[in-house]
């Protein structure tokens, strides 16, 4: 198999902590995404999902520093890259779509001006050619009318719609990677699943590969092809979607998806066990398993564990070397809900 | 279902309004601040062709004499229609408030807004700088100028660029610090942009909205300076028709032909709370469009 197209090894991201301290927030991720691959990336808020996702652009916020680590995209090493080069691979290599879709988009400018300035100042294309291409990328992304709303300003548009004018914007230039950071966690269900399809047929069309930052299980299940699960700065688990869901290996994966209400067979909704305790501040250093404190597995050699990906069945990797539920076969789910029983 | 169509509740996208249609959105704040301002502006443009009169024309026969149809406002101890210096007075102030209001507001913005946007040293020198200059009263400031400079248009039109720079530049890069943080920029690094592009492209929009709602005040602010320098004599020096300078004439007459300083005085509260309106209406629909 040919090297993956994007490939992050023991990337570590720091921030100078209030005494001189280091608080690291990234801490040795290993992460590879194939061509045309998309890799969900799911966790707790500050698990250090997102800041993983802008290290593959090198735009980890200030005062923040990538300390260690690589991050390799299509076999160049995108930390030794200089501005010009880096410029250019932010320009034509990765798009990157964000949570907020109002926010993304600059309120001074119309955003059919604001799709055309890409395609100038990155494509080199001439006025009247970039906003033809424009409109044709506004109905590419499912924009009705497109003539008329490209003279619309942000705040005349849905939010919905703010996401797929931002969706035309960063494929524009055609990249081979897209990183969406929470796409779809600002919109309502229904546009949410809009939204996932039409990143969905960019994929099919482009052959483009994506990183998904999400902390929604239902929203990974849906688009992805893999599932990387952060957990205090690290990966504690990686493998297929279905595998992921349906036998998790890792405590945590566990119970994060346990507490996702479901409906069971009658419609009725099924209250599941929320997990106890919260996420570990940044300052807080805990030896071992970054888990072990809110783990109902939680055992006395859990503070020596390394947090090293192990295999534990094909493609599949957790980093919980007690494997509680090694032999419990498939997770229960409501509408499995008789596998269990 | 198409995508787009379960997309509906936006807002129905805004036609090119006839111009009629798009003065009917306005608030009715703006819509009084604009006939009002609108009115004096023209009348002040116009006054040579409305003024019934020469500025400085004497008429010996009709000294001190009240408003009439003849003299609109009456006329001054030498004979002069005040009506007509009222109208020129107007439109020499109006023009050197615009003038040293507009000329160096988009170098104080663009100062303000890069000291913001790179931060360190740049903004060291560019914020210590303003706190020197904001330090000072304004109107110390001028005076100072003036005192320097002598007597004269060039004192207030030296001074106050110098002492009004600090304020907009600290406006500017207050409002940088916000709108880089915003995601559009953030947005503008991602696709590969250069920084001049993200600063003067995305960046500078944003940051100039406060700024233009700021000068609305500071037109009228220094509209009155003008007005009070000339009428204790450092502005625009007599005879040049100046409204502070008419109000200074007729101050000793205030009982016996009291038109000389009311009417004019008048037309400067006038002027005042047509542009007030307007800068009000604006910075309302300001807080409308960035409330999301």
């Amino acid at each position: 198999m040919s090297s993956p197209l994007l490939e992050i090894e023991s990337l570590r991201v720091e921030f100078p902590g209030e005494e001189g301290e280091r608080l690291v927030a990234v801490k040795g991720v290993d992460l590879a995404v194939e061509q045309g691959e998309v890799v969900g990336l799911v966790g707790e808020s500050g698990s250090g999902k997102s800041l993983t996702c802008r290290a593959v652009m090198r735009m980890v916020p200030e005062p923040g520093t990538i300390s260690a680590g690589s991050v390799r995209f299509d076999g160049e090493d995108v930390m030794a890259l200089n501005t010009r080069k880096l410029r250019d691979f932010r320009a034509h290599s990765v798009g990157m779509i964000y949570q907020n879709p109002f926010g993304s988009l600059n309120p001074t400018m119309r955003v059919g001006g604001q799709i055309a300035e890409t395609l100038k100042v990155n494509k080199g294309m001439k006025r009247d050619a970039a906003k033809k291409e424009a409109i044709a990328l506004l109905e590419r992304v499912g924009i009705e009318d497109p003539e008329h709303r490209y003279r619309a300003y942000p705040h005349e548009l849905s939010g919905g719609m703010c996401q797929r004018v931002m969706i035309a914007i960063s494929t524009a230039s055609s990249p081979r990677l897209m990183l969406a950071d929470e796409p779809t966690t600002a919109l309502d269900v229904t546009t949410q699943a809009q939204i996932l399809k039409l990143l969905g047929k960019m994929r099919a069309e482009e052959g483009m590969a994506m990183l998904l930052v999400s902390h929604d299980f239902g929203v990974i299940a849906q688009a992805c092809d893999r599932v990387a699960v952060m957990y205090g700065g690290h990966i504690v688990e990686t493998g297929p979607v279905e595998t992921i869901y349906h036998e998790p290996e890792h405590p945590y994966t566990r119970a994060l998806l346990n507490s996702v209400p479901e409906l069971d067979s009658a419609g009725n909704v099924q209250r599941r066990a929320a997990l106890a305790g919260h996420p570990p501040e940044l300052s807080e250093v805990i030896p071992g398993c970054v888990f072990a404190p809110r783990c109902e597995h939680a055992k006395q050699e859990c503070a020596g564990v390394s947090m090293k990906l192990e295999q534990v069945g094909s493609d599949h990797e957790s980093a919980c070397p007690v494997r509680p539920y090694a032999d419990a076969g498939a997770r229960g789910t409501a509408k499995a809900g008789k596998v269990e029983a | 279902m198409s995508a787009a169509t379960a997309d509906a509740g936006t807002v129905a996208p805004r036609r090119r309004l006839g111009i009629w249609r798009r003065i009917k959105r306005w608030p009715t704040t703006v819509k009084v601040g604009a006939v009002i301002f609108g009115i004096l502006a023209l009348a002040a443009l116009f006054a040579p062709l409305i003024a019934p009169y020469k500025p400085n024309e004497i008429d010996p026969f009709a000294l001190l004499s009240s408003p009439s149809g003849q003299h609109l406002f009456g006329t001054d101890d030498t004979g002069r229609d005040v009506f007509s210096r009222t109208l020129y007075g107007l439109r020499l102030d109006i023009l050197l408030a615009l003038l040293v209001t507009y000329v160096p507001l988009p170098f104080a913005v663009v100062v303000g807004a890069l000291a913001g946007y790179f931060g360190g040293w740049v903004d060291t020198i560019v914020s210590r700088l303003a706190d020197v200059f904001i330090a000072f009263p304004f109107i110390v400031l001028v005076i100072a100028v003036v005192a320097i400079v002598g007597p004269g248009i060039e004192g207030f039109l030296i001074g106050v660029p110098l002492a009004a720079w600090a304020l907009y530049a600290r406006l500017a890069r207050a409002e940088m610090l916000v709108v880089r943080e915003q995601p559009y920029m953030l947005a503008t690094t991602a696709l590969g942009y250069s920084k001049w592009r993200a600063i003067f492209k995305h960046g500078l929009p944003n940051v100039a909205r406060p700024c233009f709602v700021y000068s609305t005040i500071d037109l009228i602010g220094n509209l009155i300076l003008l007005a009070g320098l000339s009428y204790l004599g450092f502005g625009v020096q007599p005879p040049t028709a100046e409204l502070g300078g008419i109000i200074a004439d007729g101050q000793g007459y205030l009982l016996t032909a009291w038109w000389i300083a009311t009417l004019p005085g008048l037309v400067l509260v006038l002027f005042g709370v047509g542009v007030g309106l307007i800068g009000e209406g604006i910075s309302d629909r300001g807080l409308e469009r960035g409330g999301r």
